[in-house]
């Protein structure tokens, strides 16, 4: 049971990596309630968005789930 | 109007891209186009080196949506968007936005409302290299504000 989380732009640095895999959560306040403080603080940011599975607005979480955590865009 | 919208992960040449536009679109009376490219610059904040990274399920899928919406605001025959990913270097082309019209307002129209939601909602990152190290690109206010400047009607 596991989940893979993805880190755009700045995240990356404060997640250490682009890409991380972790034990399986239920929801997305789980699963930031389990990483690392600090981390957890930048990707609860309200202009952080997230997609599951490349759609956005999905809170609930299945096994095997690709999480990507995107804060706002650098522009084109 | 069928947009052709890609993401290119090396160098491309606008002109040869332009040229081929041009041909598709023999019945078109104008074309507007634009070319963002990395500034070359000098000194101590030059940057070295632009690193463009973005979200595969959601970038390409908003730059198809968008090329919609301006056939949906405007009588276009053809739009082009193109833009690069990955590492690149001075000088470089990063975007070419290319819209053809029977007319040439509505040309000038829909690449201008084009880049303008490309610089504020596309889905891309940037990192900037310079001689003190990389850093990322933050929003730029003035991008937004350009962007709002479509939200009611399209600018005379």
């Amino acid at each position: 049971m596991a989940l893979t989380l993805l880190f755009l732009g700045r995240l990356q640095d404060a997640a250490g990596g682009e890409e991380r895999t972790v034990g399986y959560h239920r929801d997305l306040a789980a699963l930031i309630a389990s990483l690392e403080p600090e981390l957890g603080q930048a990707l609860r940011s309200d202009k952080v968005r997230v997609a599951v599975n490349g759609v956005l607005g999905v809170t609930v979480l299945a096994d095997g789930d690709e999480v990507a955590f995107l804060p706002p865009v650098s522009g084109g | 109007m069928s947009p052709d919208a890609r993401l290119i992960d090396s160098p491309f040449d606008p002109s040869e891209e332009l040229r081929r536009f041009a041909e598709a679109h023999r019945q078109s009376g104008g074309i507007a186009s634009f070319i963002g490219q990395v500034r070359a610059e000098e000194g101590e904040a030059a940057v070295l080196e632009l690193e463009l990274s973005h979200y595969p399920p959601l970038t390409l899928p908003g730059m198809r949506a968008l090329a919609t919406e301006a056939g949906q605001r405007w009588p276009l025959d053809g739009m082009l968007l193109l833009h690069r990913t990955g590492s690149l270097s001075p000088g470089e082309p990063i975007v070419l936005v290319a819209a053809a019209a029977r007319h040439r307002r509505d040309a000038f129209l829909a690449a201008d409302f084009a880049m303008d939601h490309l610089k504020s909602e596309a889905w891309f990152w940037k990192r900037e290299r310079t001689a003190a190290g990389w850093h990322w690109v933050e929003p730029r206010a003035a991008d937004h504000a350009d962007k709002a400047r479509w939200e009611n009607s399209p600018p005379i």
